[in-house]
């Protein structure tokens, strides 16, 4: 075995590795379907999906064999290009953010430079997805949801950027283990909790999660920009939102609540407790609060989270100057 | 990292390419959207993620949202395919492509001349050493550049802002001002 050098077990065992994080991403977005309408049921007083296998947990199952052999329909009026662009750019552009993630000090599959910057590149390109996606549907009501959804992705993601911006400021690196490993003592939730609230808030509104879903609000818009899609192709629209709420989650977790640190368990149970329960804070978020109106979720957004986070930034900045190491 | 490079210029020109030759507007908009993306891939391949990952965040993910949007509210239909049709004669490009080719291939045998292996060689350059030089040497082009952008941001503002008195009708059907 001369070829089997370690510089190729390496190779080998980090493509296992970010085979293994790539399926665990999608597999948990799937799961969480169902794990949201349980405890919507739960915190709604109403059972939920409760019929297929124990505690329905086999619902996970009927409802991918139902969306994989529904028919696929392209409306005729469509642009038939983008139509079957868009969802592989929704799903895609999210998993894609999920190389920077580091999850234990061994596990992860890419430690970049410029880390956090590659998470914004990649919202800023699944924008496209429901841009595109709203306006090859060739319908009214998917236009209007892509337009929604596309300023208030643009306006949110104007200050997701300036929110962590104090936190690489304290760390002095965009490389997120050095982000996680700056967390040693403190974690960055105490020290940047401005920037923690507006990172959530607009982690939300970039994933269009509730209470930020003006974009596919079913009484106004039927749905929104997906309208038309079908069987699989709506399938990823629909898995990619949770992989984008996976996505906020762990970065949540990386950025402010000290990633993998924590005392006694494993690094490993850390992170996914503590991705966990920001993942159900989302649901509880949806189960609780009623939708605002489109104009006051913007004008929220521009007159209240971007003042909040300059501040927060200009204070920062002048902190991490004045005290000195 | 050199063939990084080549493929992603490569695609960068086959895309551009398709942004003129393309007839839905739509269409050409995507063209564009790679074409910025496969020369943010030549930046990381030429050794500045920074710059890359700017390219992106900026150009495609911020810029090039705005002219879909423009695109979209205009409803170009098979109006517009006619008109680009009409356009794309051969009498119109052949002029300008002659001379641009002529400009192009000076431009290869300048740079045939030198030596453009070694500047494909894939070192970092870190976000520090960016932000280093352009607040040290660089300053006073970013300040005047920031300000610049604030006078047209102040300048946006004012042009969007609304009289007096038009605070009722300002607001649109689809913001739900009845309900």
């Amino acid at each position: 075995m001369s070829w089997f050098t370690p510089q190729l077990t390496a190779n080998l065992w980090a493509m296992t590795q970010a085979l293994i994080i790539l399926l665990g991403a999608v597999l948990l977005g799937a799961v969480m379907t169902i794990v949201e309408r349980r405890l919507l049921g739960l915190w709604q007083d109403r059972y939920g999906p409760n019929r297929v296998g124990p505690f329905g947990l086999l619902q996970l199952i009927a409802d991918m064999i139902k969306i994989f052999f529904k028919e696929d329909w392209i409306p005729p009026f469509s642009d038939r290009v983008l139509f079957v662009l868009a969802p592989g750019i929704a799903m895609a552009s999210l998993l894609l953010a999920f190389i920077i993630i580091p999850i234990t000090p061994g596990w992860g599959v890419a430690d970049l430079h410029i880390g956090l910057l590659f998470f914004f590149a990649m919202a800023g390109i699944n924008v496209y997805a429901v841009l595109f996606g709203g306006w090859a549907s060739g319908n009214k009501y998917a236009l209007i949801g892509a337009m929604r959804a596309s300023a208030q992705t643009l306006s949110y993601e104007v200050f997701i950027g300036l929110a962590v911006m104090g936190v690489v400021a304290m760390t002095g690196s965009f490389n997120m283990r050095d982000i996680v490993a700056a967390q040693e003592d403190v974690w960055f939730v105490i020290p940047q909790f401005l920037g923690f609230l507006t990172f959530l808030i607009a982690g939300i509104a970039v994933t269009h999660r509730h209470p930020f879903d003006q974009p596919e609000a079913e009484q106004e818009l039927a749905d929104g920009y997906h309208v038309e899609y079908s069987s699989m192709k709506f399938g990823m629209y629909f898995i990619g939102e949770y992989v984008g709420m996976l996505l906020v989650s762990a970065l949540i977790v990386t950025l402010f609540f000290g990633g993998w640190h924590g005392p006694w368990l494993p690094p490993i149970v850390w992170f996914a407790l503590k991705t966990g329960a920001f993942l159900m804070f989302f649901v509880l978020l949806r189960a609780s609060l009623p939708r605002p109106r489109y104009d006051r979720v913007m004008s929220f957004g521009w007159k209240v989270c971007l003042p909040l986070t300059l501040i927060n930034l200009l204070v920062t900045g002048a902190v991490v100057l004045l005290v000195p190491g | 990292m050199a063939i990084a490079f080549y493929l992603s210029g490569f695609i960068a020109v086959l895309a551009t390419l398709g942004v003129i030759t393309g007839t839905s507007p739509v269409h050409a908009v995507l063209y564009l959207i790679i074409s910025l993306l496969a020369v943010a891939l030549v930046f990381f391949a030429l050794g500045a993620p920074f710059a890359g990952v700017l390219e992106i965040i900026i150009y495609a993910g911020a810029i090039m949202v705005l002219f879909v949007f423009v695109v979209m509210m205009l409803n170009l239909g098979g109006e517009a395919r006619q008109q680009e049709k009409l356009w794309l004669q051969p009498g119109t490009w052949i002029g300008p492509s002659l001379l641009a080719g002529l400009l192009l291939a000076l431009l290869l045998t300048l740079l045939l001349g030198g030596e453009a292996g070694p500047v494909i060689t894939g070192d970092l350059l870190t976000a520090k050493a960016v932000a280093i030089t352009l607040f040290g040497p660089w300053l006073l082009v970013v300040e005047l550049a920031a300000m610049l952008l604030l006078a047209a941001l102040v300048t946006a503002s004012h042009v969007g802002r609304l009289g007096p008195g038009a605070e009722n009708t300002a607001t649109s059907p689809s913001k739900g001002r009845s309900r």
